[in-house]
């Protein structure tokens, strides 16, 4: 009975503590919190076999009644085999996205993205949607900001190569971070153009549907 | 050796066993060929699942004329024993799950001759793939608990690797959400099977099939609840179904395509499977119902607000789960019958859709519609291809879609009840919103006049990291791979902001071509047709799923088939 209650109060905080890795944002650090649920499931599992006894193994000397119940022995045995396998795969996973993002942090959700550049940028909608003559110069202000802010930092460390801006080179942290910026500002830029042509043609269902050709 | 057979069942039994085993034998042969002798590769692949189509159907004659198929895993009797188990509900999910999974894997092997994918990517595709057959037909077959979550365990882990292939940003982004989501209901699930196992000391299902009558109402209903709940996610209906539309784009399209057609579907064999063997009668209905409502509702109105073709039929797969959920929750004879029927024309026809948007998008590019334009008229095979399924989806009568939703609706005309009533106008109303939703992408991307870059024909672009400044075509075309991504958090492509959400080639690149490859047209319209015969063969398969149903609901068969008793 002791040996139960300490099983399923064991496996009941590993839950808890997995849970607490699970909600934070490194990847890594989500694999450790589902191993460590996966354990304590495992444990919740072992409880189900009753009060403890001898090892299935040694029926022939023990008996049948003496022994403890063989068959959640044998389904935790199957669980740990799938979460070593699957905790190998969301390592190579993280590891995968840190190669790739340099972090990795499980990214925001696109939908929610968009929502937020559609919220921060509300005013610049409403001049969005005063037909495509603004959305010229405003394209042309656009391409001025970014070259303004690769060119200076193009002075200060000289990463440019002849003019281009293709291969920057790798350590210059100074272009890298102009660049990011810049980059941000064209994705928020062409999210919220697209955004805004959807909304502008999609206004009337009938629109959608009939007018597709015109 | 397979030992103490019930009797009447003599050598059909050895056969339940191969729809897991031979995928399961041929991807570790593939795994030890490597990337040698591919026409040998896709030899194996494509005789092995028409092989397991081929056993399929025998076990469906098989379990429809003779009874459920037994077979004991090593001689070892239930309690203690793994049990394969092939009604007449498992036999026609597996028929239909090998029938379409043939047909993605020619798919997929003609897209990767055309596109000469021939190293990495193709190599992981396909042990990987059967090993996610392999799984699907062990859920299918599965004749307890525990083995059904080994299923499930061994279909999602193929699912990971499919859905990562290539390790692009997007799908590794998608996998992540997709992998934690999966992992999660997998550890409730192995906690619902302890709370099983603790309660009733058995996880075979013909042996828990009354089990749950003699127990407290409490113990059984929290027993039935997290089981619902793991299948619930797996299935994806609504509060739950949110990782569905972020994840599956991202894919190859015969990857998506399989996914979209069985994952979710068997979830809902699981459901359909525990309602009726473990709890039967009506306990949670009320609280099915309400799910099924808002997956209906919910659902078709993400799927109105998408601009991206793959999105809005993610959206539109969360929607039509509601109706076998409805069809579930009724828990009458009818009802089951019409929601095996639907599982039936469904899988077929979101494999279909998906498959298609695989040839649309090599053909334009992208499958963002406000893009999109023309189709029909560059490729009216594609058009022609399109457009069946997706009123076929919409339930436009005759066809199949049209014929499961009627039978659902007459379902619950039969049962009456005010909630009923509630779904089966928010039915008709989902039935009506997809068929403006699919005709939206009609008119978008097939009817309307085609940008000028869709006549641009056979380029086959590369995954180099394109500048913004470049010329805005470019621009588009622009692989989101690219080894030399920025830096520093947060950062999102362009491309998956403007709503494209992935390419759809193995490694993630972006591959055009003028008319689609023969070798791909032809599963995809064999698919389709595949989902029509289902209207022409409606009288035998609605008697068929009747038949299903009448077992599911008697339970007696099935218990005795295994235990003998």
């Amino acid at each position: 009975m002791n040996e139960t209650v300490a099983l399923v109060a064991t496996g009941g905080a590993l839950i808890a503590a997995g849970t607490v890795l699970l909600l934070s944002r490194p990847l890594t650090r989500i694999v450790l919190g589902t191993v460590v649920i996966g354990n304590g499931v495992n444990l919740l599992l072992l409880s189900t076999s009753g009060a403890a006894a001898r090892a299935p193994l040694l029926y022939r000397v023990f008996g049948p009644r003496r022994i403890a119940d063989p068959l959640p022995q044998a389904f935790v045995l199957t669980a740990i085999v799938i979460t070593l396998a699957l905790t190998a795969f969301l390592s190579a996973m993280a590891y995968r996205a840190w190669q790739l993002s340099g972090t990795d942090d499980v990214q925001d959700d696109v939908e929610d993205l968009r929502v937020a550049y559609r919220a921060e940028h509300g005013e610049d909608r409403e001049e969005h949607r005063e037909g495509g003559a603004r959305r010229l110069p405003m394209e042309r202000e656009r391409r001025a900001r970014r070259r303004e802010l690769l060119g200076a930092a193009e002075e200060d460390g000289q990463a440019g190569e002849g003019g281009t801006l293709r291969h920057p080179r790798r350590s210059d942290t100074h272009f890298h971070e102009a660049r990011r910026r810049a980059r941000a500002e064209t994705r928020a830029h062409h999210a919220l153009g697209a955004r805004t042509e959807d909304e502008t043609a999609g206004d009337d269902m009938w629109e959608t549907i009939l007018g597709a050709d015109r | 050796m397979i030992a103490a057979l019930p009797p009447g069942s003599d050598t059909g039994s050895a056969l339940v066993a191969l729809p897991v085993i031979l995928p399961l034998f041929a991807a570790g042969l593939k795994l030890g060929i490597g990337v040698r002798l591919q026409r040998t590769q896709r030899v194996i692949s494509t005789v092995v699942l028409a092989t397991v189509l081929a056993v399929a159907l025998v076990l469906l004659v098989d379990a429809d004329t003779h009874g459920p198929q037994v077979m004991y895993a090593g001689g070892w009797q239930p309690p203690v024993g793994i049990v394969l188990v092939a009604d007449r509900l498992s036999a026609l999910m597996l028929v239909i799950s090998s029938a379409v999974t043939l047909c993605v894997l020619l798919y997929s092997v003609g897209q990767g001759m055309a596109d000469q994918e021939e190293g990495t990517p193709m190599s992981v595709f396909h042990p990987s793939y059967l090993v996610l057959v392999a799984g699907v037909s062990d859920t299918f077959l599965a004749g307890d608990l525990f083995n059904l979550y080994v299923g499930f365990e061994i279909m999602l882990t193929a699912s990971y690797v499919l859905l990562t292939l290539g390790g692009t940003v997007t799908r590794i982004r998608a996998g992540a959400t997709y992998a934690i989501v999966s992992l999660l209901s997998s550890v409730l699930f192995l906690a619902a099977v302890a709370v099983v196992y603790a309660a009733t000391g058995t996880v075979t299902m013909a042996e828990l099939a009354g089990r749950f009558d003699e127990l407290p109402d409490g113990v059984a209903v929290l027993a039935q609840i997290s089981l619902l709940t793991v299948f619930c996610t797996k299935a994806a209906v609504f509060p739950l179904a949110a990782w569905l539309p972020d994840s599956y784009p991202t894919a190859p399209a015969p990857v998506t395509a399989v996914f979209a057609g069985l994952l979710t579907k068997v979830g809902i064999y699981a459901m359909l499977r525990t309602q009726t063997l473990l709890f039967p009668g009506d306990r949670l209905s009320d609280v099915l119902m309400v799910l099924a409502l808002f997956s209906l509702l919910v659902g078709i109105l993400g799927a109105v607000a998408q601009t991206d073709l793959k999105r809005l039929l993610s959206f539109t797969l969360v929607s039509h789960i509601g109706f076998m959920v409805f069809g579930i929750a009724l828990a009458t004879r009818a009802g089951f019958a019409g929601a095996v029927f639907y599982v039936v024309h469904h899988i077929t026809v979101q494999t279909t859709l998906f498959l298609v948007v695989g040839l649309v998008e090599r053909r334009g590019v992208t499958t963002d519609l406000r893009r999109l334009g023309g189709i029909a008229k560059l490729s009216p095979a594609l058009g022609l291809v399109f457009f069946v399924p997706a009123m076929n989806l919409a339930g436009v009568p005759p066809l199949p879609g049209f014929l499961g939703k009627f039978g659902l609706m007459r379902a619950g005309v039969v049962q009456g009840g005010a909630m009923v009533y509630v779904l089966i106008a928010a039915g008709a109303a989902t039935s009506l919103l997809t068929l403006y939703a699919l005709a939206k992408a009609w008119n978008l991307g097939f009817w309307r006049a085609a940008p000028p870059q869709l006549y641009v024909v056979g380029v086959v672009l590369d995954t180099v990291e394109t500048d913004e400044e470049d010329s805005p075509s470019e621009q588009e075309a622009g692989g989101d791979q690219g080894g030399a991504a920025p830096g520093g958090s947060g950062a999102v492509d362009v491309d998956v902001l403007e709503g494209r959400a992935g390419t759809a080639s193995f490694g993630g690149r972006a591959i055009t071509t003028g008319q689609p490859p023969a070798a791909m047209l032809v599963p995809t319209a064999a698919l389709v047709a595949f989902g029509l015969l289902f209207t022409v063969l409606a009288g035998p398969l609605s008697s068929l799923t009747a038949r299903v149903a009448g077992e599911l609901t008697a339970r007696t068969p099935y218990v005795t088939a295994v235990t003998g008793r």
